[in-house]
């Protein structure tokens, strides 16, 4: 756990938020770029995708899943506070969130493997 | 004197705006003991050159706040034992804010961006006026009344992330304020309100990471003040076109 | 972050909502047996609805995913207004650019 003010369930769930948000974003060129591929180079997209049966790129795509889905759960959290009535019960809603990500993310795995 | 147990390490920022360090003392503890008891100890007894604020030393005038082990406190309301990590304190002046001298923090800025966040009054009415009547259970007036008592301590300016990463962020007090200005229903212009939090530094560059409502000893909540403005700013905006 | 680019990203992110939980449950179905070009292209191919969805995706998330970018940089590092929006124009316009590709690489072989 980090000392100090920052140690407390909100303030990860932000962070989580953050860093979810600057991966996905990062990966998302590389995303675009393999896609593209169909349609110049239709091989190497395949070749691409051969990677995709390795054990640890699976657990990277699961990542990925995991990110995606964390964003989009405490994104709602988010958009809800910011739009809708106050709650009282935010650490809730942002465990939910990270439960829900993690329950997406498990499903994903279990259909990979 | 109270009866002494043992001792633990202190460790005390000592500088000013251009830099400073932590000085390192051994402090007799004590079986009720805060650390504004702790601060004062030292500068009585070990050091007269540290230079700390306090005043009521009850808990109600916010100007004993400091770092505390890494969050910010009001230290007159801070018992050591719940606080001592491995023997250690660390005190600091509060974070975000230029060090006047040691644990005095200089208090411009943040009053600076309460005044820029629209801290004044600007009334409805004049005193020839008849008064409004706001009801008690007015709910407008019941939104307001939960944000009013910010004694401008400036915890949660100091808990607050997105302040230490913007220079220009107003910050939750000023906000709060902002917040409990727009549900007042002698506030003569509420449009002007909602453009003084929407600029560069406005409620929008909130990321609702939670500490300023964690910390805040007045158990108030100006993450929800924030987000309030937030919305408020929007519709708003949807009304009038874009 | 003002106000205009406040609501450009919370609308993106409102958009994206169905679009992200489709995307999801097609990631979970399509990972079924492994993955495979023609297996993808046989379902994306020819289809309007997929241009439309992932179009409409590739928009949304490249002006979120811009705006997030410039958020972030103009709390980490010491740059100016202009340096920030240059990125955030830069990166968003590359990516609607790759996107539009991606999506018509899938969609209308």
């Amino acid at each position: 756990m980090i000392k100090g003010h920052r140690n407390h369930p909100l303030w990860y769930a932000y962070a989580l938020h953050r860093v979810s948000g600057l991966t996905l974003v990062l990966f998302l060129p590389l995303h675009f770029y393999v896609l593209s591929l169909a349609l110049t180079q239709p091989q190497r997209l395949d070749g691409f995708l051969h990677w995709t049966e390795i054990p640890a790129v699976k657990f990277a795509e699961m990542g990925l899943v995991f990110l995606l889905s964390v964003h989009l759960l405490g994104g709602i959290r988010l958009l809800v506070l910011e739009l809708l009535p106050w709650s009282p019960r935010q650490k809730t809603w942002a465990a939910l969130a990270a439960g829900g990500a993690l329950f997406v993310s498990g499903t994903f795995l279990l259909n990979a493997v | 004197m109270a009866n002494t147990k043992d001792t633990m390490t202190v460790k005390v920022w000592r500088g000013d705006k251009h830099g400073g360090a932590y000085h390192e003392f051994a402090v007799p503890r004590q079986d009720n003991q805060t650390v504004l008891d702790v601060v004062s100890w030292l500068q009585q007894n070990r050091d007269p050159n540290l230079s700390y604020r306090f005043a009521c030393r009850v808990g109600m005038c916010g100007s004993c706040a400091m770092m505390v082990n890494g969050t910010p406190r009001w230290t007159c309301r801070t018992h050591v034992n719940k606080v001592l990590d491995a023997n250690t304190l660390v005190v600091a002046p509060l974070r975000n804010l230029p060090p006047i001298k040691d644990l005095v923090a200089d208090m411009d800025p943040f009053f600076d961006k309460w005044i820029e966040a629209g801290g004044h009054h600007d009334p409805s009415a004049s005193r020839f006026d008849a008064m409004p009547q706001i009801a008690p259970d007015d709910t407008k007036r019941a939104v307001a009344n939960e944000s009013i008592e910010c004694i401008n301590c400036a915890v949660c300016y100091a808990a607050c992330d997105t302040v230490a990463h913007n220079e220009n962020y107003l910050g939750p007090a000023a906000l709060q304020r902002a917040w409990t200005l727009y549900n007042d229903e002698k506030v003569n212009d509420t449009d002007a309100v909602l453009a003084a939090v929407s600029g560069k530094g406005g409620c929008h560059n909130c990321h609702s990471q939670g500490s300023c409502s964690l910390y805040c000893p007045n158990e108030l909540n100006p993450m929800r003040a924030i987000a309030g403005l937030k919305s408020a700013t929007i519709k708003h905006q949807l009304k009038r076109g874009r | 972050m003002d106000i205009r680019l406040y609501m450009a990203q919370r609308l993106s992110a409102i958009i994206m909502i169905p679009l992200v939980f489709g995307h999801l449950g097609v990631m979970i179905y399509a990972i079924q047996g492994g993955l495979s070009a023609s297996e993808i292209l046989s379902r994306t191919q020819g289809s309007v609805f997929w241009f439309l969805f992932y179009g409409l995706f590739v928009i949304a998330v490249s002006v979120h995913g811009a705006i997030g970018l410039r958020t972030i940089l103009s709390e980490f590092l010491r740059l100016n207004d202009l340096a920030l929006d240059a990125i955030m124009w830069g990166f968003g316009l590359v990516s609607i650019f790759m996107g539009a590709r991606a999506v018509s690489a899938v969609t209308w072989l």
